[in-house]
């Protein structure tokens, strides 16, 4: 063995299968003391068994977990805290009521005769803060107040409190915009000099690379490669987890020939955080929508799709006014609406692929035509978005988020929608099924479907869009043709230029 | 727009479906086993056929009951309802066969309207629907008694009790097939045929996850609104019936929400929608009544139901709630 120092972590030969379906076979992993580890692969990889299974969320069916020095079985989450494993998901889990402080020591409260010792849960809360460097968020500071990257540096203070020595970090930057994520490099930066391990998991490969010490490849539940990050390229990363090259990784743009009459017109449009959008949409196009969180990009989709109309302004949709007061307005008017929260108001999780596929087709064209031959249809648009599934009658929310956003696709294209509202439509999702979506969407658009697409990430919206509307504050900061730079999108996101005159 | 066609996802698969129920079928055939070994009459076909008849009403009102709670929701004022429309069955009829009719009408019209009124107050209003019916539950009583002065008046005509308590006699084989076991069997086709049509997938799918049914162009609160107008029906159905097999009082329909959510819950249904089949939730009543009786034969106090009630729900619900959660 190298001179490397002893791990804090190592899995020998990890395997465990859900109803004798092998999602994780043998695998071999280890962390070392102050070692960013990411480990990458396709959603259905086996990642997130793989840090269940190291934060005692399942236990493994073959093959031993080693930490800090002992051999480990973990009876569940609490025994991996207590062993000092920290997990960081996705979805915060705060209490947004309380402040910093009571959310750090949750279930743990310094006690002075039996009761909560504030003032020593403040200071120590400082303290901890102040070792990972973050000295502007006040201990007493209200959680729920907080943005996105100061939860997160809450959450992770809640498992240092914990004394966590290794902390495993799931999709960390999901949730963050990208003036956020460079904090969270310094922070990460601050927990290995500490000397924690860190397990990172991550769809972007920009991260990895920026952060990683090593990079472990998983595909269809086995490890393909550990590599030292020095030694590795986005390409061979890339390939390993999907198992082949990807060419190019957004499809051609419109050609002129493409773009046909306009469909969708915004004028004047305004409600409770929108004001003054003007907008047109047009056949064939693919419009992408820039800006950063909280700039009103989402709640353009809402009020188009009706979901928070607009409550001043005119639209019209070929050339009518048109008033699209709820959702089913809208669907009827001919929009489909990808919702950015797949979980929370995309699929139905305890039902059906089917069931899922159908909705919007139950919910609102009746059953006149036939149902046999409606069924056979989403038959078909599911197999044509290549869900992969066990069944069409299996839940969907034992499916991996690309596969689960392929059906609500399928569920929209059931009803031929003339404009279609992607809101971040690859969020979360890996790379083979992000760029099978990619490729859906421009298909779409060629077949003469207006299309708006949000996007957080800079490389998907300029590699996608034929046009650009950047966003800020509730109202259009710009538009960019195609072609723009990052920098271009970014000044006019956060306002370092002149508005472009509009 | 044209899309590559591939090969299409395997069919649906009926044994998932199927599965669902066994548990609760296992328990139904040792319940049977029980009950012969100590009544070995119970099996012959004649007492079955009358045993059917007699839980026809719950059976119903678990049907109804499972239309509200998929959905999302609870209808706790079926069983003042059943009472209410006994009640008021009574009056209106006055032991004038001539009025059994009109009456039947304005009491299935009845029971559609207070769904209706549960419906709008839950789904318009945003009241809770497990305050919304425990006010109509309270309503309701207090209407009745103050509309019959502390005592039901009038009498049900001959006509309006058959339902509930005659049958067709002399059935080869089976012997006696009781009307109520008929009109269970009609509705209970219909309920299951329902909720395999456009409208039961959106209920469910309501129930499920009701901000991405709303995002997919249902409407969330009409439907809604309509499973409690179904429930409020099936309390009509079932309050006639009732009616015919045990006559007046205001005893009628005491703590037959209580009987319909616990049938739900016991087959297989999840409270807070979304999970679990209405075939499910009238087998669920079909097993509480057979319990019931198996309690009866082997001498048990009936001073227990409550008792069993309660402990079959909780055990039901934390059985559940196991199951969707530990995966």
């Amino acid at each position: 063995m190298s001179a490397r120092p002893p791990a804090l972590l190592t899995l020998r030969g990890i395997g465990k299968s859900f109803f004798g379906v092998r999602v994780l076979d043998g695998v071999d992993l280890d962390v070392a003391p102050g070692e960013v580890h990411a480990v990458v692969g396709e959603n259905g990889a086996g990642k997130s068994t793989l840090m269940k299974i190291v934060s005692g969320g399942y236990a493994p069916d073959t093959g031993t977990i080693e930490f800090a020095g002992q051999p480990r079985v973990f009876g569940g989450p609490r025994d991996a805290q207590r062993a000092g494993i920290g997990i960081i998901h996705q979805e915060f889990n705060l209490l947004p009521e309380r402040t910093v402080a009571e959310n750090v020591y949750l279930g743990h409260e310094p006690k002075r005769r039996g009761l909560v010792d504030r003032r020593q849960m403040l200071s120590r809360t400082a303290e901890l803060l102040a070792t990972i460097g973050e000295t502007d968020l006040p201990a007493e500071a209200v959680v729920g107040r907080l943005g996105v990257a100061q939860q997160q540096v809450v959450e992770i203070a809640k498992a240092l409190a914990l004394d966590a020595r290794l902390l495993i970090m799931d999709e960390p930057t999901a949730a963050l915009a990208d003036h956020e994520v460079e904090l969270l490099y310094g922070l990460v930066r601050r927990l290995q000099q500490q000397g924690i391990g860190l397990l990172y998991v991550s769809h972007r490969l920009t991260e990895v690379f920026d952060l990683s010490d090593r990079i472990t490849v998983l595909k269809d539940g086995r490890l393909v490669r550990t590599m030292p990050t020095a030694d590795a390229t986005a390409e061979d990363v890339v390939r390993q987890m999907v198992g082949r090259e990807l060419s190019s990784y957004y499809p051609d743009r419109a050609v002129p020939a493409d773009i046909g009459a306009v469909r969708l017109t915004v004028r004047g449009g305004g409600n409770r955080k929108l004001r003054d959008v003007d907008l047109d949409l047009r056949a064939g196009e693919v419009l992408g929508i820039g800006g950063l969180q909280g700039s009103g990009r989402s709640a353009l989709a809402r009020a188009l799709f009706g979901v928070e109309p607009f409550t001043s302004g005119v639209v019209t949709i070929d050339g009518r006014p048109t008033r699209l007061r709820s959702p089913r307005a809208a669907t009827r008017a001919g929009l489909a609406y990808v919702t950015e929260d797949r979980k929370g108001e995309g699929i139905v999780g305890r039902q059906s692929v089917l069931d899922n596929a159908l909705l919007a087709s139950r919910a609102v064209v009746p059953a006149r035509s036939g149902r046999a031959a409606r069924t056979a249809r989403v038959r078909e648009l599911l197999a044509a978005v290549e869900v992969r599934a066990a069944g069409d009658d299996q839940e969907i929310r034992f499916l991996s988020g690309g596969n689960q956003q392929k059906v609500v696709l399928a569920r929209w294209l059931a009803l031929d929608p003339l404009i279609l509202l992607f809101d971040e439509p690859t969020r979360g999702i890996d790379v083979g099924a992000k760029s099978a979506i990619h490729d859906l969407v421009r298909r779409l658009a060629r077949a003469g479907a207006a299309v708006l697409m949000i996007s957080s990430e800079l490389p998907e919206l300029l590699g996608m869009s034929d046009r650009l509307l950047v966003m800020r504050d509730g109202r259009v900061a710009g538009e960019l043709p195609a072609g723009a730079t990052e920098e271009d999108v970014l000044a006019l996101a956060v306002g370092t230029v002149r508005e472009a005159a509009a | 727009m044209q899309l590559v066609q591939r090969r299409p996802l395997p069919p649906q698969l009926s044994r998932v479906r199927a599965g669902g129920l066994l548990p609760l079928l296992a328990i139904l055939a040792v319940l049977l086993v029980l009950v012969a070994v100590r009544q070995p009459d119970f099996l012959a076909p004649a007492s079955l056929m009358s045993f059917l008849g007699r839980s026809a009403p719950i059976i119903l009102l678990a049907a109804g009951q499972y239309f509200v709670i998929v959905s999302g929701e609870f209808d706790l004022s079926v069983g003042s309802l059943v009472t209410a429309q006994v009640v008021v069955a009574a009056r209106l009829i006055d032991s004038d066969p001539s009025r059994t009719w009109p009456v039947v009408l304005v009491l299935l019209a009845g029971g559609v309207l207070v769904g209706l009124v549960n419906g709008l107050i839950t789904t318009r209003l945003r009241v809770p629907s497990f305050i919304t019916t425990l006010g109509m539950f309270l309503i309701l009583v207090g209407a009745v008694y103050l509309w019959s002065d502390g005592a039901p008046k009038g009498g049900l005509s001959e006509e309006f009790r058959r339902f509930g308590r005659r049958a067709f006699e002399d059935v080869p084989v089976l012997g006696r097939i009781p009307y109520a076991l008929v009109v269970l069997l009609v509705l209970a086709t219909l309920a299951v045929l329902l909720m395999r049509s456009d409208f039961g997938r959106i209920l469910v799918a309501v129930g499920d996850n009701a901000r991405t049914a709303a995002l997919s162009g249902a409407r969330v609160a009409r439907t809604r609104t309509i499973a409690f107008m179904l429930s409020g029906l099936a309390a009509a159905v079932a309050a006639i019936l009732i009616g015919g097999y045990s006559g007046v009082s205001f005893q009628a329909g005491a703590g037959l929400e209580f009987g319909a959510i616990t049938a739900v819950v016991l087959g297989g249904v999840a409270l807070g929608g979304g999970r679990g089949s209405v075939a499910g939730a009238m087998l669920g009543a079909l097993t509480l009544e057979l319990l019931f009786t198996l309690m009866n034969f082997y001498g048990v106090s009936g001073a227990l139901r409550p008792t069993v009630q309660g402990a079959i729900i909780l055990f039901a619900v934390a059985v559940s709630t196991r199951r969707s959660t530990s995966r």
